[in-house]
C-alpha cells in the first residue's frame, strides 16, 4: 500500500471533520444527554429537573416490570437469532446445490435481498392479520384461536415469526457467498474422504462458514435487539396493553408515552452498556477469529 | 490395489458438449497411467468420472472387478491429489491426514501410525501441527500426497498436481511420486497437460485429442511411432516437423516447391512427412544418392537452451517452418543455407487427409 504523508498534520484531521461531527451531533451528543438525565427526576411539564442520583436506575432494575420485559427480550432476541439465521442457512445450503456459482441466479437473489426487507415485514404484518391473515386461519384449523395484541404469547409469538422473516433474505444473501466462496475441490475433497452428507456439512462447510457465521451472530442480535423496533409498534398497533415489548420500546413508551426522562434515560444507558458489553465481545472474538485463506 | 477397466464411457455435459467420447481401456494393477493431451480435451472430465465426482453418460467404469457407476466417491477406495491441493482450511496437517481415516472408524492408533508414517516418508513430521495456509506450495502439495497415500487406496488419482508449482520443485516432487508409486505398488492414474511430465512418469500414456484416445502405448513407443500428426505434434519438445510433401519421379518434394528429397516408401501420392528435430542431421553441402531425407534449410533463428540448440528456418527459403537440433557450441548467422539428412529409419509418413500414420 502506497503511503501518502500530508504536509500539514491538521490536514487529515479537516477531512474527517465531517464525519466526526455527525458522529458528535447524533450520537454522542445525544448518549451524553442520555447520560445526564437518568440522573434527574425530570418535571412532567419540562419546567425543571431535580437531581436524584443512582434513583432513576433502581427504580428501573427493580420495577416488577422490567425483569419481565428484560426477559421476554432474551428470548425474543435468542429466538429470531436462532431462527432467521438456522432458515437462511438451510434455505442457502439448499440453493448453493443447484446454483454452482451461477451469476445470473445470484444476481435475482441479490435482488431479494434488497426489496425484500421492508417489503417482507409488512406482509409478514399483514399474515397476521386478525380478520384476513392466512397465518391466523391457518392455525385456526388446528384449534390454535390466535389473537394478536390480546394474547401475550400468540402476540409474541407474531412478532418473533415477523422479525425472522424480515431478517431472512440478509442472513441468506450471507450465508449463500459464504457458502459459494468455499473452494469446489475442498468440498470435492471432503466427499471423497467422507461418505456421510450431514457429517460432511459439520465438519467441513460449517467451519469454514464460522467467520460469516459469527459476522450474522452479531449482526442479528443487534437487529433482534434494536431493529425490530418498527415491527412491534405496528404489532401492537401503539396500544401496548399487557403485551411483550422489548427493552428499547420500553425505553420509547416510558419516554414518550409515559413522560417519565428520567426513568426512560436510565433504561437506555442501561442498553448502551450492553451495546459496549457486545461490542466488546465482538472486538475480542473478531482478533482471535480464524482468517482462513 | 486393483484393475481399473473403462468401457465406452462417454460424458455429455449439459448443452450437448461432449467432453469425454467413448473411451476404452484396460489398466493394469499396479501401473502408472498418465493421461495426457492438451486444455479442454476432457482428462479431468474422465479422471473425475473414475473418483466418481462426475455422472457417467453412457459406458461403464469398474475398480476391480466392481462397477463404480453408482458408487459414492468415499465407497470407490480411491484417494485423489487435486491441483490446487483442496486440503481443509480449518484443520491442521495432522487432522487433514486423518479426517478420512476418521470417518471410516479406523481405530485411533492405527490413524496415528499412518499418518506419522506418511509424514515420516514425504518429510512433512515437523509441520504436523501447523494450518495449511502456514505451508509453503510445496509443503502443501506434500500434504496432499500425504492426504492420499494414508487411505491405503486401491489407486490414486492425480489432477494436474504439480502445475501450482515453479519448475525446479516440479521436477523434484515429479522424480519422488516416481519414486512414491512404485514403492507403494499402487494403480494410479495422473491427468497433465505436460508432455515431459507424461514422458517421465508413465508406464503408458494416454494421449487424448478432443475428447477421444488418440493413441495409448509406452512412452517411447508413442514417441517413436507417433499414432497420428497429433500426438506426433504434441509429444517431444521441440515438436516434430511435418512437411507436406508429394510424389514426384518416384521421389517425395515438398508441396510448397522443391527443397527436399525423399524416397516414396508407401507409394502414395501425397503425405504429410515427419523427421524429429533431434534426427536431422546437419551438412554443409547436399547429400547425394542416399536413399535417406535431403533438405535445403535457410536459418533464421537460432535458439540456444544450454545443453543443445535449436535452429528455427525454413525449407528451401520459402516452405514450411523447420526446427533442427544443434550441439550447444553451434553458431550459425540468420540466412545461412545448410542441408539437412536423415535416414530412412527416421522418416515418418502421415496419410495428407486423416494424418493417421502409414506403417511401412
Ligand atoms: N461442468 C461442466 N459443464 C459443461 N462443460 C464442461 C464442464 N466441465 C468441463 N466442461 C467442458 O468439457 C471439456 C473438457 O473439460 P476438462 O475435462 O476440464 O478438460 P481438461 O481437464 O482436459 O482441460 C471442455 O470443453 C470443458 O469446457
Ligand atoms: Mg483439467
Amino acid at each position: 500500500m502506497k503511503k501518502v504523508q500530508f504536509r500539514n498534520a491538521w490536514f487529515p484531521y479537516l477531512l474527517l471533520l465531517p464525519q466526526l461531527s455527525i458522529v458528535a451531533i447524533f450520537f454522542l451528543w445525544p448518549a451524553a444527554e442520555a447520560v445526564r438525565s437518568s440522573f434527574y427526576l425530570e418535571d412532567p411539564f419540562g419546567f425543571g429537573a431535580t437531581f436524584v442520583g443512582f434513583d432513576n436506575f433502581v427504580d428501573t432494575i427493580t420495577s416488577t416490570d422490567y425483569g419481565r420485559i428484560a426477559r421476554f427480550t432474551g428470548i425474543f432476541t435468542f429466538c429470531v437469532t436462532f431462527l432467521s439465521l438456522g432458515i437462511a442457512l438451510l434455505l442457502a445450503v439448499k440453493a448453493d446445490k443447484v446454483i454452482h456459482g451461477a451469476s445470473t441466479y445470484k444476481t435475482l437473489l441479490m435482488w431479494v435481498y434488497a426489496v425484500a426487507p421492508p417489503v417482507a415485514g409488512l406482509i409478514a404484518i399483514l399474515l397476521f392479520d386478525q380478520h384476513v391473515g392466512p397465518i391466523v386461519k391457518l392455525v385456526a384449523l388446528f384449534g390454535w384461536k390466535m389473537q394478536i395484541g390480546v394474547n401475550y404469547f400468540d402476540t409474541g409469538f407474531a412478532m418473533v415469526i415477523a422479525a425472522v422473516w424480515k431478517q431472512i433474505p440478509v442472513n441468506f444473501i450471507f450465508f449463500l457467498s459464504g457458502l459459494q466462496g468455499i473452494s469446489k475441490s475442498v468440498q470435492e475433497a471432503a466427499s471423497i474422504d467422507c461418505r456421510s452428507g450431514f457429517r460432511r456439512f459439520w465438519t467441513v462447510t460449517f467451519p469454514l462458514l464460522a467467520p460469516t457465521g459469527f459476522f450474522l451472530l452479531i449482526i442479528n442480535i443487534t437487529y433482534a435487539f434494536f431493529d425490530t423496533f418498527g415491527i412491534i409498534d405496528v404489532i401492537l398497533k401503539t396500544e401496548p396493553g399487557n403485551n411483550p415489548v422489548t427493552l428499547v420500546y420500553k425505553v420509547y413508551l416510558d419516554g414518550f408515552r409515559g413522560n417519565d426522562l428520567g426513568g426512560s434515560s436510565a433504561q437506555s444507558v442501561v442498553l448502551m452498556i450492553l451495546v459496549f458489553i457486545l461490542t466488546v465481545i465482538q472486538f475480542r472474538l473478531i482478533e482471535r477469529r480464524i482468517h482462513y485463506t | 490395489m486393483a484393475t481399473i477397466t473403462l468401457d465406452t464411457v462417454r460424458k455429455v455435459y449439459a448443452g450437448n458438449v461432449e467432453a469425454v467420447k467413448g473411451v476404452s481401456v484396460d489398466i493394469d494393477d499396479g501401473e502408472f497411467i498418465v493421461l495426457v493431451g492438451p486444455s479442454g480435451c476432457g482428462k479431468s472430465t474422465l479422471l473425475r468420472m473414475i473418483a466418481g465426482l462426475e455422472d457417467i453418460t453412457t459406458g461403464d467404469i469398474s475398480i476391480g472387478d466392481r462397477i463404480v457407476n453408482k458408487v459414492d466417491p468415499a465407497d470407490r477406495d480411491i484417494a485423489m491429489v487435486f491441483q490446487n491441493y483442496a486440503l481443509y482450511p480449518h484443520m491442521t496437517v495432522y487432522n487433514n491426514l486423518a479426517y478420512g481415516l476418521r470417518n471410516r472408524k479406523i481405530a485411533k492408533d492405527e490413524i496415528d501410525r499412518r499418518v506419522k508414517e506418511a509424514a515420516r516418508i514425504l518429510e512433512i513430521g515437523d509441520y504436523l501441527e501447523r494450518k495449511p495456509r502456514m505451508l509453503s506450495g510445496g509443503q502443501r502439495q506434500r500434504v496432499a500426497m500425504g492426504r492420499a497415500i494414508v487411505r491405503e487406496p486401491a489407486a490414486f488419482l492425480f489432477d494436474e498436481p504439480l502445475s501450482n508449482l515453479d519448475a525446479k520443485l516440479r521436477v523434484q516432487m515429479r522424480v519422488e511420486i516416481k519414486r512414491l508409486q512404485k514403492a507403494l505398488g499402487t494403480t494410479s492414474v495422473y491427468v497433465t497437460h505436460d508432455q515431459l511430465e507424461a514422458m517421465t512418469l508413465a508406464d503408458r500414456l494416454i494421449v487424448l485429442n478432443g475428447g477421444a484416445i488418440e493413441q495409448i502405448g509406452a512412452p517411447v513407443d508413442v514417441y517413436d511411432k507417433p499414432a497420428s500428426t497429433f500426438v506426433a505434434s504434441f509429444i517431444g519438445s521441440p515438436a516434430m516437423n511435418l512437411v507436406p510433401v508429394r510424389s514426384e519421379n518416384g521421389r517425395l518434394q515438398a508441396e510448397s516447391g522443391a527443397g527436399l528429397d525423399a524416397p516414396n516408401l508407401h507409394g502414395s501420392d501425397r503425405y504429410l512427412l515427419g523427421i524429429r528435430p533431434e534426427h536431422l542431421e546437419i551438412s554443409g553441402e547436399k547429400a547425394n544418392g542416399t536413399d535417406g531425407l535431403s533438405m535445403e534449410f535457410t536459418v533464421n533463428v537460432l535458439e540456444p537452451v544450454g545443453a543443445e540448440s535449436y535452429i528455427y528456418g525454413q525449407l528451401d527459403g520459402a516452405g514450411p517452418e523447420i526446427v533442427v537440433r544443434a550441439p550447444s557450441h553451434a553458431r550459425y548467422d540468420p540466412g545461412t543455407v545448410l542441408y539437412l539428412n536423415a535416414t530412412a529409419a527416421d522418416i515418418h509418413f502421415f496419410d495428407a487427409e486423416n494424418g493417421r500414420r502409414i506403417e511401412g
